[in-house]
């Protein structure tokens, strides 16, 4: 199988680490992982502030980068949810339809197409709290949102527990939005910030060490904000648990 | 009482903490009757969005003065999430729930696409039972309409339950204007009246209220002890001085929450009773109703009730739902049908289904947003996620910053009784709204900027390289929008040893 790697921009920039363990955890697993080293982005920041004409061109490039792959990986729900749900700057080619249909988000991968069921070099003997982002619990369908009268499910929930020692702690808000929103959390700094902290706050009180998620950009605004106020917490990627961080 | 902890951040407090018990209001939900808050002085009430002309409301910023006046922010946001909790304990409580949202939708989406039958059948069976029925195209008419009618009986005083359409017409502000004395029959609404301030939620109007503002409001308005926040005091002060005015109005006036075409009667769901007050103490009863509230059939009423009051407020039912078809001996029954642009938005492919709404407030309950902002901060008659896809059909102009005020997190779709997809309707007015250019300029370029970098791959390495070299800062390559706005309530980034790019490139040189 071979599987192009998406890495998006600001993972790429700041949590190169959260990349690393995308990458080595898809070689472990033993399939051949190609990063396309002309990619950028996927557009969703201008499209989700409205401005679709503006993401065409990136769009496009993005189709030329991981066209004839059997799979495109990234982790980041939010990125992926852009690209399979709202990538229509550009015109809806059988190629365009087909990279938009074979990307897929790291947990998602895991869970549903390699339906991996053991990760034994995984041990994180840590109380996390998990955050699902809206991205990838309600759009994604990552686990069953608090909201619906359905069973639940929890695929993130079901690899992590699959790792040693791990430890969950529920927090009184489980699938509150955390705030970030892409550029809301520009656009509406003192409500994204407010939210963060309540985030972290949550986590924190529920005795959480660790806050993990399959979106780092979540993880990023929620750290800067634990930061600020001084929750003495820590952010992971789900990724890098599974790939066997320590801590 | 002795200081809170001034320093410690008001997150960092535990729950059991006793002044953030105090700080946080919930002494509201356990101690409602038992005292008066601990501090001296209340903190006063921020005030919505400041209103100028058409300029379009700056949601961002009534927000911050929201969130800068602590209690009441703490106390909005625990107690819309306390009715967001109590809707999921109804939600459990009834296996077939989400076969009844769908239905609830199957239903409205019918409806709506043979609007003009059921509105004829509504008109035609409302007749034959003796209602004089009015169609208003718009806000104005229906004021105007209104006050024909009492002017045709000579009323001077009309007293009302809660209608968010009377809202969206400016009605009270009209019957001023024209000498008619309105009074509001619903506890909240007529706390907002008092206070002469718009209702911030749809179900709750005065939820945004601390109890020492209703004092406040009370002591200037009733003449209440300005000291007494006690809410059994004070409701009972309102009841005193509203019932006599309630006796002795001319004629009520009711909303509708359900317009039953097959029997031409209209259905009103209250928790106080005041609708069966203006309906049936006056002999003079008006409805106003939007055409969007129009259903089939009484059968499709048992879909709706049950859904009603368990997603507004976590309740099996209301207290009173009241059914009206026709005038009482010696009375006069008016329904007054109103457009005021529903059939401009049924027109609009991406919202028409917004008209679907059955104004239960659940999308305002579980906004993170909404809660965190007031209602008052969309400085517009619908607040919360709602009023972000309805409000600009109004005034695309004045109302477009509304969509960006959230995070797009969906969370509003899934409690949406009626299953409207809010959340994707406000993407489409996003995208909508930089199509009619009414997104500052500044945010287009930065856009285009963004879109030109992100689409050269040479371009955009060599920002990134520029960037590790001081990534200290956040690079605008990143977050669009600069960096102040990142950094001044939250950290930046810690900036990596080297990107992803470049250790890929030094660990897996050969492999691309």
């Amino acid at each position: 199988m071979r599987i192009g790697l998406f890495i998006p921009c600001f993972i790429d920039a700041f949590f190169p680490e959260v990349g690393v363990a995308t990458l080595e955890l898809l070689e472990r697993l033993g399939h051949e992982v190609v990063y396309p080293r002309d990619q950028t982005c996927c557009g969703q920041p201008m499209a989700n502030s409205g401005f679709n004409a503006e993401c065409a061109d990136t769009e496009a490039l993005f189709v030329r980068n991981f066209t004839g792959f059997d799979y495109v990986v990234a982790p980041s729900g939010s990125c992926v949810h852009h690209v399979r749900d709202n990538f229509d700057a550009i015109e809806q080619s059988a190629e365009v339809k087909e990279v938009r249909a074979r990307t897929f988000e790291i947990v998602e991968f895991l869970h549903d197409i390699l339906k991996v069921d053991e990760f034994p070099w995984a041990r994180f003997p840590h109380r996390v709290g998990l955050h699902n982002s809206c991205g990838t619990l309600r759009r994604l369908k990552h686990a069953r949102p608090s909201e619906l009268h359905e069973p639940f499910f929890s695929k993130p929930m079901d690899l992590l527990s699959k790792v040693e020692g791990i430890e969950f702690v529920t927090p009184a808000r489980p699938d509150e939005c955390c705030g970030f929103g892409g550029t809301f959390s520009v656009f509406e700094e003192v409500v994204s910030t407010k939210m963060g902290y309540d985030k972290v706050s949550d986590h924190a009180h529920a005795g959480a060490e660790y806050i993990v998620s399959a979106d780092t950009s979540c993880l990023m605004h929620q750290q800067g904000c634990a930061e600020r106020i001084g929750v003495p917490i820590r952010f992971i990627h789900i990724a890098q648990i599974l790939n066997g961080a320590s801590a | 009482m002795s200081t809170p902890p001034a320093m410690l951040h008001p997150e960092l407090l535990a729950p059991s903490d006793t002044p953030a018990i105090v700080r946080d209001g919930r002494r509201l939900d356990h101690a409602e009757a038992a005292s008066k808050p601990l501090r001296s002085r209340p903190e006063p009430q921020p005030r919505g969005a400041k209103i100028h002309g058409n300029r379009p409301v700056d949601q961002a910023e009534a927000a911050a003065r929201f969130i800068a006046a602590p209690e009441h922010e703490k106390m909005h946001d625990e107690r819309l999430w306390d009715l967001r909790q109590k809707r999921d304990r109804e939600m459990h409580g009834i296996d077939e729930w989400e076969e009844l949202r769908a239905l609830a939708s199957a239903i409205k989406e019918h409806t709506l696409t043979h609007l003009d039958e059921y509105l004829e059948q509504f008109e035609a069976n409302a007749r034959s039972n003796g209602i004089h029925v009015h169609w208003a195209r718009d806000a104005a008419e229906h004021n105007r309409i209104v006050h024909g009618i009492l002017k045709d009986h000579g009323a001077k005083s009309l007293i009302k339950s809660k209608s968010m359409l009377t809202e969206e017409c400016g009605f009270r502000a009209y019957m001023a204007s024209v000498g008619i004395e309105v009074v509001e029959t619903d506890l909240g609404e007529r706390i907002q009246q008092l206070d002469n301030e718009d209702p911030s939620h749809v179900v709750v109007p005065a939820v945004h209220k601390l109890r020492t503002d209703v004092a406040e409001v009370f002591s200037k308005t009733i003449g209440t002890d300005p000291d007494n926040s006690d809410v059994h005091y004070l409701a009972e002060a309102q009841r005193e001085a509203t019932r006599p005015l309630i006796l002795k109005a001319d004629a009520g006036m009711t909303g509708c929450n359900f317009a039953v075409a097959e029997t031409g009667g209209i259905t009103v769901c209250t928790n106080e009773g005041n609708a069966d007050l203006s309906a049936n103490v006056p002999r003079l009863h008006i409805a106003s109703i939007g055409i969007e509230k129009v259903i089939p059939r009484l059968e499709h009423l048992a879909v709706f009730v049950r859904l009603l009051s368990r997603s507004a407020l976590g309740s099996p039912i209301t207290q009173y739902t009241s059914h009206f078809r026709g005038p009482r001996e010696g009375g006069e029954m008016h329904f007054v049908l109103v457009d005021n642009g529903r059939s401009t938005r049924l027109g609009m492919e991406e919202f028409w289904t917004s008209l679907k709404c059955i104004r239960c407030g659940a999308c305002m309950n579980t906004c993170p947003v909404y809660r965190r902002s007031g209602g008052l901060s969309y400085g517009a008659t619908y607040s919360g996620p709602i009023g972000l896809i309805i409000d600009p059909t109004f005034n695309a102009h004045k109302y477009s910053n509304l969509p960006f005020a959230s995070t797009l997190n969906g969370s509003c779709s899934n409690v949406c009784p009626v299953k409207i997809n809010i959340h994707e309707q406000i993407y489409a007015w996003r995208r909508e709204l930089v199509k009619r250019h009414e997104v500052p300029f500044a945010k287009k370029a930065e856009m285009k900027a963004a879109g030109a970098l992100l689409s050269r791959p040479a371009a955009y390495r060599a920002a990134i390289a520029a960037a590790d070299v001081a990534l200290a800062h956040l690079p605008r390559f990143v977050i669009y929008n600069g960096l102040n706005a990142w950094g001044r309530h939250r950290e930046v980034p810690h900036p990596p040893k080297q990107t992803f790019h470049s250790w890929h490139h030094a660990n897996r040189g050969g492999k691309s």
